[in-house]
């Protein structure tokens, strides 16, 4: 058999399809095996890991020996990215609808290309700019130390603000111009016709972007690390400093050995991860099925 | 009249809130272009970064950042062109098309920091190479792909489907189809997708960390033979990235010029990552008139 040109260009192609996947899987193996150490090897219970603020990687067996728990940096994580959402959910929706209905000509030239260049600008420089500006603001006019939830949220509500102004933009795009015309032929005012009708019609487009923003916020590391102050405790106001999952990994993972408990569980805080960036996917996903049914 | 003034109001906060995002924006470039303007200059550009004396630069951060970059680039494009010509000309529905689309999915939305941790696992402990480019430029090569599998398939769909009938009836098999018409077709979305997603890429840190290493060792720019360990070229040497330099400056800098080193090596970033969006849209428009000969 002759082994055609077309044969090679399929084979090469489906060929790298099938790399693409395996890497998705080596990741996801290579987490998981990491993650689960601390629970087989080390024997940590899941109940006290996930539900424990407990932690002392490193105590010594005569003070009552190691422990990890990792609520506080779990709660850290979801406060800091819900706040960030709430703050950012509502700008971007009013973002997307100007520019989609309020003004297309200030939107199209002033603000779509401003967002773009909010999404290009990198996260070190995110948190390079919440560290110089946002902190010792904070610090002068709201009190404590600066290094607070508050900044961690702001920080992130600007960064995620495009993912969720440019799925909201897609799915405003999308809808039949004849609905727009209906509803202003019945004699809505433009805000009625965008409350009553646009905005619901757009619902799943928003809120997949509003799950992908969270889902971004909730996986930043460095821009959230440098402003957050990264003190192990629940934070009891928005103006105190407060860690997450991403932060932890971030300061420590270079400076534990590894195979040591400590280093395993920041492993187990990876998988944490891994595992809740799938379940956003799914929560995606379902939205999207959903939207497609009902149509 | 209730909802007419309801509707101004509305109006009225819908604009307020489109002037809050420019004026962030406008506030965050001025803030770094103004303070970092001031740092900019030959030497800073040149200059390796010091660790306690004052008056480093930033030379060999950017060098490695564009070295990363291009490493990384020559492994993710060929499997990630190949990867969009699939989706985009063999795949049919099935159970490798779905589970590759929830795969780049999935690769698309995880954590940098998780891939650095992979990266850690994989390039740097299994592999024994420790930090090294090649090790950070197989992170990136993991954040890349999605992208690229994806800009490749847009841009492989936008090409008409008139030129790849024609194609086929005179008789050309499907790949010499996608070879000498779908590919030449898609190149302008094509370029401005690589340096799109190069953009997004240089500014990356989290998953450098722990891949790349933040140590920069001194480099010999005359020393061009790649095996030798202070040669720029050497892939399998520590690399301290642009945007790892920033992190690190901020969080852990000793030096007094501190603030000086921060907002020129930010200044630097933005400038750089703001020249590759230019350098996209501008280069897949003028690639596009070429060919179109308008």
């Amino acid at each position: 058999m002759k082994i055609t040109s077309d044969t090679t260009g399929r084979v090469l192609s489906t060929g790298a399809a099938l790399v693409t996947i395996l890497l998705t899987l080596a990741i996801i193996v290579f987490i998981a095996t990491k993650g689960l150490s601390t629970f087989i090897i080390n024997g940590v219970p899941v109940k006290d890991f996930l539900f424990s603020t407990n932690w002392f990687p490193d105590r010594p067996l005569e003070e009552g020996g190691p422990q990890v728990g990792v609520l506080a940096f779990m709660l850290g994580s979801i406060i800091v990215s819900l706040l960030a959402v709430l703050v950012s959910a509502p700008l971007s929706v009013a973002c997307a609808v100007f520019i989609r209905e309020i003004a297309p000509f200030w939107g199209q030239r002033v603000l779509q290309p401003a967002i773009e260049i909010l999404a290009g600008i990198p996260s070190v420089v995110y948190g390079y700019i919440g560290l110089s500006l946002l902190v010792p603001f904070i610090r002068e006019h709201l009190g404590g130390l600066g290094f607070s939830v508050l900044a961690g949220f702001l920080v992130l509500s600007v960064m995620i603000l495009p993912t969720i102004v440019s799925m909201s933009v897609d799915s405003l795009r999308a809808l039949p111009q004849e609905w727009k015309e209906a509803a202003y032929a019945l004699g809505s005012t433009r805000w009625q016709t965008i409350r009553i009708v646009l905005l619901p019609a757009a619902r799943s487009g928003i809120i997949t972007g509003v799950v992908l923003g969270l889902a971004r916020a909730f996986g930043e590391a460095l821009a959230v690390q440098m402003v957050i102050g990264n003190t192990r405790k629940i934070p009891g106001s928005i103006l105190d400093p407060v860690i997450t999952l991403t932060s932890a990994i971030t300061m420590d993972m270079g400076n534990t050995p590894m195979g040591s408990l400590w280093s395993n569980s920041l492993w187990s805080m990876g998988l944490l991860l891994l595992f809740i960036s799938c379940l956003f996917i799914l929560v995606v996903r379902f939205v999207v099925q959903r939207s497609e049914m009902s149509q | 009249m209730k909802a007419r003034s309801a509707d101004k109001l509305a109006t009225a906060i819908i604009w307020a809130g489109a002037l809050i995002v420019i004026a962030v924006l406008a506030s965050i470039i001025g803030y770094i272009l103004f303070n970092g303007g001031k740092s900019i200059s030959w030497d800073f550009l040149t200059k390796p970064a010091q660790v306690i004396h004052s008056g480093g630069g930033i030379g060999p951060q950017i060098f490695n950042s564009f070295y990363l970059l291009a490493l990384s680039m020559l492994i993710t494009i060929p499997v990630g062109l190949l990867g969009g010509i699939y989706l985009a000309e063999y795949a049919r529905p099935s159970k490798l098309t779905g589970g590759l689309r929830l795969c780049i999915e999935t690769l698309n939305s995880l954590p940098s920091i998780v891939i650095g941790l992979f990266g850690l696992l994989v390039f740097v402990n299994m592999t024994g190479w420790g930090y090294t480019l090649m090790s950070g430029a197989l992170a990136l090569t993991v954040i890349n792909l999605p992208l690229i599998v994806r800009y490749t398939e847009e841009a492989l769909q936008s090409v008409p489907a008139s030129l790849r009938e024609a194609s086929l009836a005179l008789g050309a098999s499907h790949w010499q189809t996608i070879v000498k018409v779908v590919l030449p077709g898609a190149f302008p979305g094509l370029v401005s997708g690589f340096i799109i997603t190069s953009g997004r890429v240089f500014g990356e840190a989290a998953a450098l960390l722990f891949t790349a290493g933040m140590s920069s060792p001194a480099l010999d720019f005359s020393q061009w033979n790649i095996f030798n360990s202070s040669s720029p070229l050497n892939p399998f040497r520590p690399a301290e990235t642009l945007a790892v330099h920033i992190w690190k400056v901020n969080t852990e800098g000793l030096i007094p010029d501190l603030r000086r080193v921060a907002d020129g090596s930010a200044a630097v970033l933005i400038l750089i990552v703001l020249g590759f969006n230019l350098l996209a849209r501008w280069l897949g428009h003028r690639i596009y008139r070429h060919m179109t000969a308008t």
